[in-house]
């Protein structure tokens, strides 16, 4: 479990991004975590694995204080994706890059060659091993920096706005592997603000909002919520929004994604 | 000495009369100061150009940034003094030196704390210098800031795949950059790419002759500069001919030579 | 029918270096006042196309390049960059990168110093598009004092300021929350509506966008696929072909597989709820 006692958070002496925040993220647990821009969404996943450190108050995973340990070891357990995957590629081939992190957590040879060479099966990533990450197109290089995380296999595993520039296709396949992640047990914890993507998706929702959680709970509840949304600079899912404006017909409110709606409606409609 | 230093001189825009000097008038500040500090040997005549600049800084509202730039300068203002002291120099002259130094730092750091690189452009063009070298300065002055926090992403995303930036020896130390080096690089050069293609997209071309939308021009307050920094230039000039400043100084010498021979011998 | 003011004839594009085409035969006609949305799945040549169209390519980017395109008449292989500037405007995805000047004022100045307009006519046209794009209290400030959105919506007005008959939007709200996403679409239709400007907006994320369309141009691997009327393009084989069609119009598919009848596919909130009203009741 990751642990966050009010926790607070400023940059040098500037003004407080981070007011207080008391959460709670079980092994296994698929979140959202949302807000508009400058909320603290970042800044608060850069605490999970200890890239920052608490002005007061403290972070605990699996019992261990981030601030008394160092970024490399929790990042054993904590493994974040970050936005932009041209931040992070420096190898010349695909491998090298994925294989990184786990000359850096000193595996021996032979649990780096087995690990790499499944994490890129598993991502569709096999034909580009020897190529560089540099020649591959904006999608690919998301899935390599995926893969260089993954491929340590943290519990807990946090993705930084994960959807932006990725088409319908690419969101779908990222989406079936979350779930497929959550099945194994992992955490999945994702930033972002595509409110379709997570209306699809279906995971426990927490909104920031001016470094406060201000919303805390499944996403039919969440997304729905018209204050909410509005509060943080979001739109309600395109299904909830009709489901509003058939709100006279004594249309269920808290449908958000499609599959639900169809089923709901079909029943509505046979009756 | 940290990267603090360079805080010192950052823009930061403020609406204080300082920031509202025209860069040339402030330029031309800057310089008598300069001008000033090496004409003068004497302490007390330093300390005076020193501390004149005291209530510019703090009227200019800089005074943190300003003190912090002090402090990331402290190792090499030791440095001066020693360095003057040890060659045989007396306590006040080593002292004078280490004031000049300073001095020199505050009032460049003044300068660029409080003009923005785009009114510095702007007088740079003004005093026809050519464009496109103005347009790079301003950009790659703009960009400092943006590629420090692409820096501090790059370190964190590496950070957070295992990399250790303060363990190992020397040269593992070194090679440990390489992963920091190499997505900033790349990072900067797309960078420019994107904003290449958006100059182009602008019409921004180099053959064509380009009237500012908005021009320097001298108000009455960078007379009054401008006035100020002249009496400033005269006096100076004339304390230094015709003056004789006081000498204060402590006796302590650093241990000569001779003084080491007299010691063996003995 | 009057001319287009976009004229595309058997265009094909291969970047130096690179063996396949990432565009090719493609022919296109835009007509003025036309909002078109570009999409398609990642790779298909809507960027490219886009580059096409302001003389990126061929000048910017290098490559081979085939077949004709004629911009407001001009044949983008005789005319450079700066001179296309004047009537095609390219808005793009990252806010950042095309902010030059300290001060949202300068950079909305800028293009129209690069086309060495006279000062007077510069302060007029700065006015009026700080204006229209609504962000005149913003003159003052720093493109890093501004939210992605107001840095967006400078951007717009930084383009609107050399009044082109065409402005291209690359991926635009990519980065933005929902919230300033809807707000800048908002701009751009009224520059559309207001001005006869004629846009073309790239955009994968259809909910956001179907609702301004009056044309979507579907591309997939490197050539035109479908386009047309939203709600004639937006069907199955859209959503086959990899395009994230908006949610109520994929629900409606699927509702008619379930032998529903409607009178017409919904592509933006409102018509689905009055098609979904008509059959609650």
């Amino acid at each position: 479990m990751i642990k966050v006692e009010n926790l607070r958070f400023s940059y040098f002496d500037k003004e407080e991004v981070l007011k207080g925040i008391n959460l709670e993220i079980y092994e296994g647990e698929f979140i959202a975590i949302m807000g508009e821009n400058g909320a603290g969404k970042t800044t608060l996943i850069k605490h999970f694995n200890g890239l920052l450190k608490p002005s007061s108050g403290r972070v605990l995973v699996d019992g261990i204080d981030t601030r008394k340990t160092s970024v490399a070891s929790l990042a054993k357990l904590v493994g974040l994706v970050f936005q932009n995957p041209d931040h992070q590629l420096f190898c010349e081939t695909v491998w090298d890059e994925v294989a990184f992190s786990l000359k850096n957590f000193n595996y021996s040879e032979d649990v780096i060659k087995a690990r790499v060479k499944k994490i890129l099966e598993i991502l569709d990533l096999t034909k580009y091993s020897n190529s560089s990450p540099f020649t591959l197109s904006g999608g690919e290089r998301k899935r390599v920096a995926l893969a260089s995380v993954l491929v340590w296999d943290p519990k807990y595993i946090v993705l930084d706005e994960p959807t932006i520039g990725q088409d319908y296709r690419q969101k779908e396949r990222l989406r079936n592997f979350i779930l497929q992640l959550v099945t194994q047990g992992k955490s999945v914890i994702m930033v972002t603000h595509d409110v379709e993507f997570v209306a699809e998706c279906h995971p426990r929702v927490i909104l920031l909002s001016k470094g406060r959680i201000v919303a805390d709970g499944p996403a039919e509840e969440i997304l729905s919520n018209e204050e909410f949304v509005n509060e943080c600079s979001l739109e309600l899912p395109q299904i909830s929004k009709l489901m509003k404006a058939l709100k006279d017909l004594g249309v269920n409110q808290k449908i958000i994604d499609v599959y639900s709606a169809k089923s709901y409606l079909v029943k509505m409609l046979k009756r | 000495m940290s990267l603090r230093v360079f805080d010192g001189f950052k823009f930061k825009k403020l609406n204080t009369p300082i920031h509202k000097i025209d860069p040339r008038a402030k330029f031309m500040f800057i310089i008598v100061i300069f001008a000033l500090s090496l004409l003068f040997t004497n302490l007390i005549g330093l300390t005076i150009l020193f501390l004149i600049q005291l209530p510019l800084i703090l009227l200019a509202k800089c005074g943190k940034k300003w003190l912090k730039t002090m402090k990331g300068t402290a190792f090499f203002a030791i440095l001066i003094f020693i360095m003057n002291f040890i060659t045989g120099s007396s306590f006040a002259f080593s002292l004078a030196m280490t004031i000049r130094f300073l001095t020199l730092v505050s009032s460049f750091s003044l300068f660029f704390m409080t003009t923005s690189p785009d009114d510095l452009g702007l007088a740079l063009e003004q005093m026809k210098i050519p464009y496109p070298l103005v347009f790079t300065f301003t950009t790659a002055v703009r960009l400092v800031p943006t590629i420090a926090i692409d820096a501090q992403t790059v370190i964190d995303a590496q950070k957070s795949r295992g990399l250790e930036l303060e363990k190992g020896n020397l040269i593992k130390r070194v090679k440990n950059f390489i992963p920091i080096l190499i997505p900033l690089i790349v990072s900067a050069i797309r960078r420019s790419m994107e904003l290449a293609e958006a100059l182009e997209s602008r019409g921004f071309n180099t053959s064509k002759k380009r009237e500012s939308y908005i021009t320097l021009k001298f108000s009455s307050l960078d007379y009054i500069t401008l006035i100020l920094t002249i009496l400033l230039l005269v006096f100076g000039i004339y304390i230094k001919l015709y003056i004789s400043l006081p000498q204060i100084d402590l006796p302590i010498k650093f241990p000569t030579i001779s003084f080491y021979k007299t010691f063996l011998k003995s | 029918m009057n001319e287009p003011i976009i004229h595309i004839k058997n265009l094909t594009f291969t970047y130096a270096g690179l063996e396949k085409p990432s565009i090719k035969n493609i022919n296109f006609n835009a007509y003025k006042g036309e909002f078109i949305v570009l999409t398609g799945p990642s790779g298909c040549g809507k960027t490219t196309l886009c580059r096409c169209l302001n003389g990126l390519i061929p000048n910017f980017y290098s490559g081979e390049m085939k077949g004709e395109v004629y911009v407001c008449g001009l044949n983008t292989k005789e005319h450079s960059t700066s001179e296309l500037a004047k009537h095609v405007g390219f808005v793009f995805q990252n806010p950042e990168n095309q902010l030059f000047s300290l001060t949202i004022e300068r950079d909305v100045a800028f293009g129209l110093e690069n086309l060495g307009l006279p000062k007077k006519e510069i302060k007029e046209r700065v006015e009026w598009a700080l204006k229209v794009v609504g962000i005149t209290h913003l003159r003052e400030k720093a493109p890093y004092e501004l939210s992605g959105g107001q840095q967006q919506k400078a951007a717009i007005a930084s383009i609107l300021s050399m009044k082109p008959e065409i402005i291209v939007l690359d991926e635009p709200t990519s980065f933005l929350d929902p919230k300033s996403a809807l707000e800048i679409l908002k701009v751009i239709q009224n520059l559309n509506k207001q001005f006869g400007i004629t846009v073309i907006l790239v955009e994968h994320r259809l909910d956001f966008v179907a609702q301004f369309a009056n044309r979507i141009v579907i591309m997939n691997d490197g050539e035109i696929a479908l386009d047309g009327e939203p709600s004639k393009v937006l069907t199955e084989e859209a959503y086959l072909l990899g395009v994230g069609i908006p949610k109520v119009t994929l629900l409606f598919h699927q509702l008619k597989q379930e032998n529903f009848k409607f009178n017409k596919t919904p592509v933006t909130i409102e018509e689905a709820a009055i098609e979904l009203r008509r059959l609650l009741k």
